[in-house]
């Protein structure tokens, strides 16, 4: 068998236990949680109707054995069925699977963006260490750094919606505008300018730090000397022998980044009130909708476990040293 | 004909280094045809000299005055781009460290097709077939296939094989070699200086060796140059500055030489064995998981020796021979799972954990390398009594004996109270046998105590541990890769290869009639055998005789 | 922490603007209680006030209350979560490693998964959804940034006791009989502690922005006034009074940046090799 296919066997198997381990966990939350574990799933809205509340004991036995609660629980996982908003009066899976593509589709460009912007900063910070540029670079990289990106979000609008009135503020359309076709797509754009510029401004400050860090370190490196001493022009000695070794660590926290710019997303919708995941989940915060909270934790994990698998793939094909397989 | 010429060049450090000048007015020539090699201890700066005339020096460093002339022309006035067009050109270099010195990314042709490229106007199928040519020019097998692997698959000496194919692809009249041999084993490096040998007298080529080591200046150079301290302290043929030094410095490297000594009395062995080791074996298993096999590594097979009262044995092999395995398993740090051990009559493989704590007195291991075993944040008195302290004894008694061992070993009470950054590697070796003699041992395993120490100081602990074994009648397991530094404190000599003892018997005959091929290969490949140190230069050397 | 250390200290200037602010924001907290008697929570003048007003020199939020009065008080917040929960995570991280890290092996095995598990989780959402079905509480709120915090500390802890485990000096207190308990403690930690301390100063940084974001989204313990929950509170009002979301924001990012530049001074300070490489 072709070793990349042995490969992402492997992987896959690691993610299907992930994912049940994540579900198992929310099982465990639910019953953990102070009070009745009915009342916990069914939210404060639910709550108040008796009815449902039953429908649910019943739906998820929870009068049986924890063991075989569990168990009908993670049937149910597997089948699909996250539970149901009583608040929202839908299902759990088909309310989130609404909301992911806006959420996919301000994530992956933040991430883009602070991947190619965090890189190429780095770089020449690195290139050009010790200069005045490179202090520059360093102190605007820490201080995106420091900043809640919350609240970059607000000054953001501050600056471009409220006072210079360049960009939208909220949503992700223009109510009652009725764009189609090319307008629709460049009103959409418009309107995600700026939650993903604040999304990718904190990332890009980490991947500019890890990028310059990861080069200095390169630099030093005995094959590089190498490369000096075969009289090879400077920029093919940057491009092919630092930069391409420099980049496997930033590909390895990419991949743990994917998380956290998932959980920044909540933020980030919520301030600049997109309709995605994250802003379902400080919805949800407020109604007390558990079940839906519990839902959204689960696909985010998946996300970010699918997310993992990609990155670990582009690593094993950069880096030739990784045994795929024996 | 003069290839390159280097003169009064003094090359400044940093303000806060150790000394002003990592260079000084150094001036020497290198002619076409000849190998010089250039000798000196670390620090010595000769490696720095090096990396000035391939300009390849890091940016706190700067030559301060001073010229390096190739074929006439200052190198170091070149505008950068034409120095680029000599580096690698007309100029090439290898270093010391072949685990590192390839680009781990890149398919090995390609970075040998690298130096073509900027090099040479030749198009992409004439590169290729260069590279191939090149790699078989250097005793590659398989070149066309070979020309496609990641440095990770070639082993140690496939690897300075391939920088020297890449140092030779556009016909370099200057050579220059930066210890290039110092990290393979010692087979290896026979080959390699055997194809630089080759290679400078097929091309006429002026090669520039850097070493440590005088037996390697004795098996290769025509012309040696010696320095201390960043200046040239002498200079002439090799034969002259081999055989009649001048220079003190010189004279004091040249006697500090590991040699072998004919002399040496044969070991009279009395009583029963202090350890007997019989059939002792450990495989090691590694990695392995879910959708592949572990992989095995035989660290020992059947290793069968004994050691009696007040001898040294020592068990030489290259790296993956398994030589470590047997001292190791001594002190408890690996466990066989085959064989025996017994001490002092007991098996001590048959003890459990407990059983075996008070065996631990008894045998005590010095490690090799200087700067890793000792704790930085521990004072020497600490590192010396924790294991008496460990073992019941109340700190003052304890620190008292520290004194008395440090004195032992050479060094001043004084020490007691500092930290090990403070020494120097070879005080730091005496530290680390002072720590192994707190308790008294009757058995001292010495694991490659001096290969990461200066020929000079090497010479000095090598004494010390001679002197220490005849006034406490120690028993000694020493472990090495070098024959020649075992010649010199072994009676005994146990040669290993892939795990299995090939040889074993007194030195005198494993050196003078090896009875194993790979015994064999092993003296053969000893740098520089033919030549012997001068008489008047091996008075200290005398001690195994009879006394 | 020695004369040497200071200096080393000393020469990066950012580190050592970083530790003064970071003191005057501890007095800050210290004193919140004698500069601005009484509760944050208390109505101090009309709302929406803008700065610079008589009762409030940093404005009034839509309740009235004093903006600088909350900001006081709630560096007492942020900062008391900041170092409890980095505390926490520090104990599990470093327990956790040291024994992934020391013993090897299947224990190794076994820890190792565990933490890539808590990795891959989403960490703010799973901030939420504990702080969330918890109800929010100091307790809670520290708790569960540690949970979400300690994986790193985990990592580094055992690669640092895997790699001194096999280290000389190490292998050289077994030969001499030392414990492994004593090995452990006298041996290994002292030198595995300096990159947990700049990781865990870089760490209270990471908390205190958790702290604040889940505050923001109204996951606040509700009887503190924390800068997070000032921002969020003013969220909606942001085009009438920009000072209401700006300056408790600006005290997060200074107190964060702050806490990152000590961070990094303590790493050039523990760590001299690296210090210089940038400035080749």
């Amino acid at each position: 068998m072709p070793r990349i296919v042995l490969f992402i066997v492997q992987r896959l198997v690691k993610a299907v236990f992930v994912v049940l381990a994540i579900a198992v966990f929310n099982f465990f939350l639910v019953h953990a949680a102070p009070g009745d574990p009915a009342m916990v799933m069914a939210g404060e809205a639910g709550a108040a109707d008796a009815k449902f509340i039953e429908q649910l004991r019943q739906q998820f036995g929870l009068d049986r054995p924890l063991i075989e609660q569990l168990g009908t629980y993670m049937g149910k996982v597997v089948q699909g069925d996250l539970g149901y908003s009583y608040r929202q009066q839908r299902p759990v899976l088909s309310l989130l699977m609404d909301r992911l593509p806006t959420t996919l589709a301000l994530t992956l460009s933040a991430f883009v963006l602070a991947l190619i912007g965090g890189v190429l900063l780095g770089t020449l910070a690195a290139m050009r260490a010790g200069t005045w540029s490179d202090t520059a670079i360093t102190i605007v990289g820490l201080t995106a750094y420091a900043t809640p990106i919350f609240w970059i979000g607000l000054m953001l609008i501050l600056l471009f919606s409220v006072n210079l009135g360049w960009l939208p503020a909220f949503g992700i359309e223009t109510v009652g505008a009725g764009y189609t076709g090319l307008a629709a797509f460049k009103d959409w754009v418009m309107h995600l300018i700026l939650p993903v510029a604040t999304l990718g401004l904190f990332y890009m400050a980490v991947y500019t730090r890890l990028t310059r860090a990861s080069i200095l370190e390169v630099r030093d490196m005995d094959f590089v000397k190498t490369a000096r001493a075969k009289g090879l022009p400077e920029w093919r000695i940057v491009s092919v022998h630092i930069l391409r070794n420099a980049i496997l660590p930033v590909i390895t926290v990419a991949g743990f980044q994917a998380g956290h710019l998932v959980g920044g997303s909540i933020l980030i919708e919520t301030v600049f009130a997109l309709p995605g995941i994250g802003r379902l989940a400080f919805d949800a915060v407020l109604q007390r909708d558990y079940a839906v909270l519990l839902g959204i934790f689960l696909v985010t994990s998946v996300v970010v476990v699918v997310f993992n698998l990609i990155t670990d793939l582009i690593y094993t094909l950069v880096d030739p040293r990784i045994e795929v397989a024996p | 004909m003069t290839l390159l010429s280097v003169e009064g060049l003094t090359i400044d450090l940093p303000p806060g280094a150790d000394r002003r000048h990592a260079v000084e007015d150094v001036t020497f020539a290198l002619e076409r045809e000849e190998i010089l090699c250039v000798v000196g201890e670390s620090g010595s700066g000769k490696s720095m000299t090096a990396h000035a005339i391939m300009g390849l020096l890091p940016k706190a460093v700067t030559v301060s005055s001073g010229a390096i002339r190739h074929h006439g022309t200052d190198v170091l006035s070149l505008p950068e781009k034409q120095q680029r067009a000599l580096r690698g050109g007309r100029i090439s270099m290898i270093f010391q460290e072949p685990m590192t010195a390839l680009n781990p990314l890149m398919r090995v042709g390609d970075q040998i097709d690298e130096v073509l490229r900027y090099h040479t106007q030749l198009d992409r199928a004439a590169r290729r077939a260069r590279v191939v040519e090149l790699l078989a020019s250097v005793g590659l097998p398989e070149p066309e296939h070979l020309r496609r692997s990641y440095p990770f698959r070639l082993s140690g000496g496939q690897r300075q094989r391939v920088m020297i194919a890449m140092a030779l692809a556009v016909q370099p009249d200057v050579l220059i070699a930066d210890e290039p041999t110092t990290a393979l084993d010692v087979t290896t490096q026979k080959q390699i200086l055997d194809l630089i040998r080759e290679v400078q007298a097929t091309r006429h080529m002026g090669v520039m060796f850097i070493t440590h080591d005088f037996g390697v200046v004795a098996e290769i150079a025509h012309r040696v140059a010696v320095m201390q301290h960043g200046r040239v302290v002498e200079i002439g043929r090799a034969a002259d500055v081999l055989n009649r030094p001048q220079h003190p410095y010189t004279r004091q490297l040249i006697s500090a030489v590991p040699h072998l000594i004919e002399h040496r009395a044969d070991f009279a062995r009395a009583g029963a064995p202090l350890l007997k080791a019989e059939g002792v074996s450990k495989t090691f298993h590694l990695g392995g998981g879910l959708f592949r096999p572990a992989k095995t590594v035989v660290a020992g097979e059947d290793i069968s020796l004994e050691i009696h009262p007040g001898e040294t044995v020592g068990l030489v092999g290259e790296s993956g021979s398994g030589k470590s395995t047997l001292g190791r398993s001594v002190v408890g740090l690996i466990r066989p799972e085959k064989g025996r051990i017994l001490f002092d009559g007991t098996d001590l493989l048959a003890l459990s954990r407990r059983q075996f704590r008070p065996w631990r007195k008894h045998v005590q291991m010095v490690f090799q390398d200087p700067y890793a075993s000792l704790n930085p944040r521990h004072t020497v008195g600490d590192i010396i009594t924790q294991g008496p302290v460990a073992f019941g004894e109340d700190r003052r008694t304890a620190m008292d004996k520290a004194r008395r061992t440090l004195e032992l070993v050479g060094l001043d009470a004084s020490a007691l109270t500092r930290f090990p950054h403070e020494f120097s590697g070879g005080q730091r070796q005496r530290i680390s046998i002072a720590r192994a003699l707190a308790l008294e041992p009757k058995l001292l395993v010495a694991d490659e105590p001096v290969s990461a120490l200066d020929v000079s100081v090497q010479a000095q602990v090598l004494d010390l541990l001679e002197e220490l074994r005849h006034r406490l009648n120690l028993s000694m397991l020493f472990i090495t890769h070098d024959l020649r530094v075992a010649a010199q404190v072994c009676d005994t000599i146990a040669v290993m290869q892939r795990g299995r003892i090939v040889e074993i018997g007194p030195a005198r005959d494993v050196f003078s009639t090896p009875r194993h091929a790979y015994t064999r290969q092993l003296l053969d490949a000893i740098p520089g055998k033919a030549w012997s140190i001068p008489e008047d230069l091996t008075p200290v050397r005398r001690r195994g005789m009879a006394s | 922490m020695n004369a040497d250390f200071w200096h080393a200290y000393a020469r990066n200037k950012g580190a050592v603007v970083g530790l003064v602010f970071l003191a005057l924001v501890v007095a800050l907290a210290a004193l919140a209680d004698v500069l601005f008697p009484g509760s944050p929570w208390d109505m101090a003048t009309a709302p929406f006030q803008p700065p610079l007003s008589d009762d409030a020199p940093l404005g009034s939020d839509t309740l009235g209350r004093d903006i600088a009065s909350g900001i006081a008080h709630g560096a007492r917040v942020s900062l008391l979560i900041g170092l409890t929960s980095t505390l926490v995570a520090v104990l599990i991280g470093v327990l956790l490693g040291a024994v992934a890290g020391f013993y090897g092996g299947r224990v190794d095995d076994a820890v190792m998964r565990f933490t890539e598990l808590f990795q891959t989780i989403p960490n703010f959402v799973l901030a939420v959804v504990l702080v969330a079905i918890f109800t929010p509480s100091i307790t809670s709120i520290v708790l569960a940034i540690a949970i979400v915090s300690w994986p790193p500390l985990a990592r580094l802890a055992r690669a640092e006791f895997m790699s001194l485990r096999t280290r000389e000096f190490v292998q050289a207190a077994v030969t001499t009989g030392q414990s492994n308990a004593t090995i452990i403690l006298r041996q290994i930690l002292p030198n595995s502690l300096s990159p947990i301390i700049v990781s865990a100063s870089l760490m209270v940084a990471t908390a205190i922005l958790l702290e604040s974001s889940l505050s923001f989204l109204g996951l606040g313990d509700p009887n503190m006034m924390s800068w997070g929950y000032m921002v969020g509170a003013a969220r909606t009002v942001i085009r009438q009074a920009w000072w209401m979301s700006f300056f408790p924001g600006v005290a997060i990012l200074l107190t964060v940046l702050a806490l990152n530049l000590v961070g990094e001074g303590l790493n050039d300070a523990m760590n001299p090799k690296m210090a210089r490489r940038g400035r080749a």
